[in-house]
């Protein structure tokens, strides 16, 4: 029983992360139908910018109160990775929205693979410690069970950024003008809606909601790395996938269902192949959920839209 | 390379006489690892790594260039290649069978893989079809990487070593060859022997090419509904795409591991995969001549940057600011970018009867 709560949480919270992520992949894919393969570089600028932010700072300025260095390493990397995410677009992707559907998709890989290479010139091969600033000491509320408050802080600030996005989305006039780009971008223009415009606020928005998702990857495992963005981004759009590509609920749903079954995964997996498979495998779910919910049901759990238009 | 009665204008820049260019290619094939030999023994690996990448680009390129479908999980079937070569020819498991029954039995169970991943996926549209495949090679990859336990299949992250050498009509290829008071090196006796593996290869794929199943994968990569409504079975065309391109991934993992001697699952990672998409980017996807010349540079170039930059840099700023490894990647992935923005066809781009690589789709 107490594995069972540990686990839940556990996968809440990477959930939770993966979650935040898979909101950029699927709205991009909504509106272009690209799959942004450099969303999860994001990630770990992000993470990295942050970091570098936060060394800065308290070299700087010692004394600093923890709470004070985290914000700061937020404003610093959120706008930097808007802007990133801008210039991406603006070079890469916009000159190719009308080519065959291979050539942005391979631009796509390049982009990632050039931020990776970039992040490794800048911030070297090795593996950084991300200063833990919000208290990862574990309680214990119910007995057997941990939790630390970067956990709780985790869930608590994915899920106002989601509520928050549900709102921009459903509710302003900038996302009212992201649901019709969306349904045809064409005819959107015709209604008077700057295309250009809206598909540049897709990348930013989605870029920074992916760098906070960097400095929580980074803070609640405590490190940062130049390739650190890869897996999560692999597993947020798994996550993005799995609830229904282009669906913004969906993309919450995904990641916390792939978080979770994540997290049981690892914990069981011993169990359910008779010692055969450790937890070592448990990179693996993610690539079976998305290639079961392909096969088996390509429009994801909330979806509507057929992914095999082939 | 291509049949003459193509009525086409050539493209500029490109204008060598075809009856001149073929013997002049096998005569600089044939004189390669001497010239490079005489720079000196690493070179001469260079060459033949050089033509493994080329073989493993003429079967990706069977997938992406021919038949349209982004194959990023490829280099699982060079792993599945070498590893098959390293369980049925090394001291691991006790067994040693010659060439002739393991080159054979690797590219059987890659195409074998390329089926097993193949048909469940085959009818997810292009982007899906890469992430799928993507997963696939990492999934591979975390297998080989973990199955040293409970039983030990693979020896895990170290990998197998003290595989058997390639030996052809009871030469062994690992070793000189003496041949009438001269001495052959180990390493260009393995380039001829890849030399001819190439040779074979690009003759069958250029016969695929011009045959109907070619015709078929050029109609799929052009226009999949519109293939289908001529009657093309395009899942079982896509199929044969991948099995086809999976059994060269098969073979070209075999030698690997031969020559290697040795093989470990960190050979066989994405970026490896990325690697060979990019050899075939640059070249041009779906012409052979492209890919081939793409795998050569991009595997040459690098060298090349190991050997000059490395100077180069430490002669101007007093020490390496970029070693040679990140300026590979740095040069593979602004090859990728800045041949889609501004040469997306390739440098040698494909020039078929029946195809038009530039067609603009919705």
């Amino acid at each position: 029983m107490e594995t069972l709560l540990q686990q839940t949480l556990n996968g809440l919270v990477a959930g939770s992360i993966y979650a935040l992520v898979a909101l950029g992949y699927t709205m991009v894919y909504g509106i272009l139908g690209l799959i942004n393969f450099a969303h999860g570089e994001i990630v770990m600028v992000g993470a990295l910018v942050a970091l570098q932010t936060i060394l800065f700072l308290s070299s700087a300025v010692p004394g600093l109160p923890p709470l004070v260095l985290l914000l700061a390493g937020v404003v610093v990397a959120v706008p930097a990775c808007m802007a990133l995410g801008y210039l991406i677009e603006r070079i890469g992707y916009r000159r190719l929205r009308n080519a065959p559907r291979l050539a942005p998709l391979i631009t796509a890989i390049g982009v990632s693979f050039l931020l990776q290479t970039l992040a490794m010139i800048i911030w070297g091969r090795e593996f950084h410690v991300f200063p833990q600033l919000i208290d990862t000491a574990p309680m214990q509320p119910v007995d057997g069970v941990v939790v630390s408050p970067m956990q709780i802080f985790t869930i608590v600030v994915a899920f106002t950024l989601m509520g928050g996005l549900m709102l921009l989305v459903n509710k302003s006039r900038l996302g009212r003008a992201m649901r019709a780009t969306a349904e045809n971008h064409r005819v959107a223009g015709l209604m008077g809606i700057n295309a250009n415009g809206v598909i540049a606020a897709t990348f930013i928005i989605g870029s920074g909601l992916a760098a906070l998702a960097g400095v929580l990857f980074a803070s609640n495992y405590a490190i940062a790395h130049y390739s650190m963005g890869f897996t999560p981004g692999l597993k947020a759009f798994t996550a993005a996938v799995l609830g229904g590509i282009g669906n913004l609920p969906g993309a919450m749903v995904g990641g916390l269902v792939l978080g979770l079954v994540e997290s049981f995964g690892a914990g069981y997996i011993e169990h359910l192949s008779f010692g055969f498979l450790n937890s070592s495998y448990q990179d693996i779910f993610a690539f079976m959920i998305l290639g079961a919910v392909l096969i088996f049901r390509p429009s994801g759990l909330l979806g509507e839209r057929v992914a095999d238009r082939a | 390379m291509t049949s003459t009665s193509t009525t086409l204008p050539r493209p500029a820049g490109f204008s060598l006489d075809l009856r001149l260019q073929q013997p002049l290619l096998i005569v600089l094939a044939a004189a390669a690892p001497l010239v490079a030999l005489a720079f000196g023994a690493s070179w001469v690996r260079v060459l033949d790594f050089a033509l493994l990448y080329v073989l493993l680009a003429i079967g990706l390129n069977l997938v992406v260039g021919f038949a349209g479908l982004l194959d990023l999980g490829y280099i699982a079937f060079y792993a599945v290649g070498a590893y098959t070569w390293a369980f049925l020819a090394s001291p691991h498991f006790g067994i040693h069978l010659p060439f002739w029954i393991v080159l054979p039995l690797g590219a059987a169970f890659a195409a074998l893989a390329g089926i097993m991943l193949g048909f469940p996926t085959l009818r997810l549209r292009g982007d899906y079809l890469a992430i799928v495949t993507l997963g696939f090679g990492e999934i591979i990859r975390i297998f080989m990487n973990n199955l040293n336990q409970p039983i030990n299949i693979t020896n895990g992250p170290q990998g197998i070593d003290m595989i058997d050498p390639l030996t052809i009509a009871g030469i062994d290829l690992s070793r000189n060859l003496d041949l009438f008071g001269m001495q052959v090196p180990s390493l260009v006796l393995y380039y001829y022997a890849f030399l001819g593996a190439v040779v074979l290869a690009l003759v069958l794929v250029r016969r695929l090419q011009i045959s109907r199943v070619g015709r078929a994968w050029a109609a799929i990569r052009e226009d999949e509904l519109a293939a289908k409504a001529i009657g093309i079975d395009t899942r079982m065309m896509k199929l044969l795409a991948f099995a086809l391109g999976a059994t060269f991934g098969g073979v070209s993992g075999g030698l690997f591991a031969a020559f290697q001697g040795f093989v470990s699952p960190e050979s066989f990672s994405l970026m490896e995969s990325i690697v060979v998409l990019t050899m075939i980017v640059l070249g041009g996807m779906g012409n052979l001549a492209g890919v081939v010349f793409g795998a050569i540079v991009l595997t040459a170039l690098p060298e090349l940057l190991r050997h000059f930059a490395v100077p180069l840099q430490v002669a101007l700023f007093g020490k390496t600011l970029l070693d040679p490894e990140v300026l590979r990647m740095l040069l593979l992935s602004l090859a990728m970018i800045l041949m889609m923005l501004w040469r997306p066809a390739g440098l040698l781009p494909a020039r078929t009867r029946y195809a038009h690589r530039e067609g603009r789709k919705a």
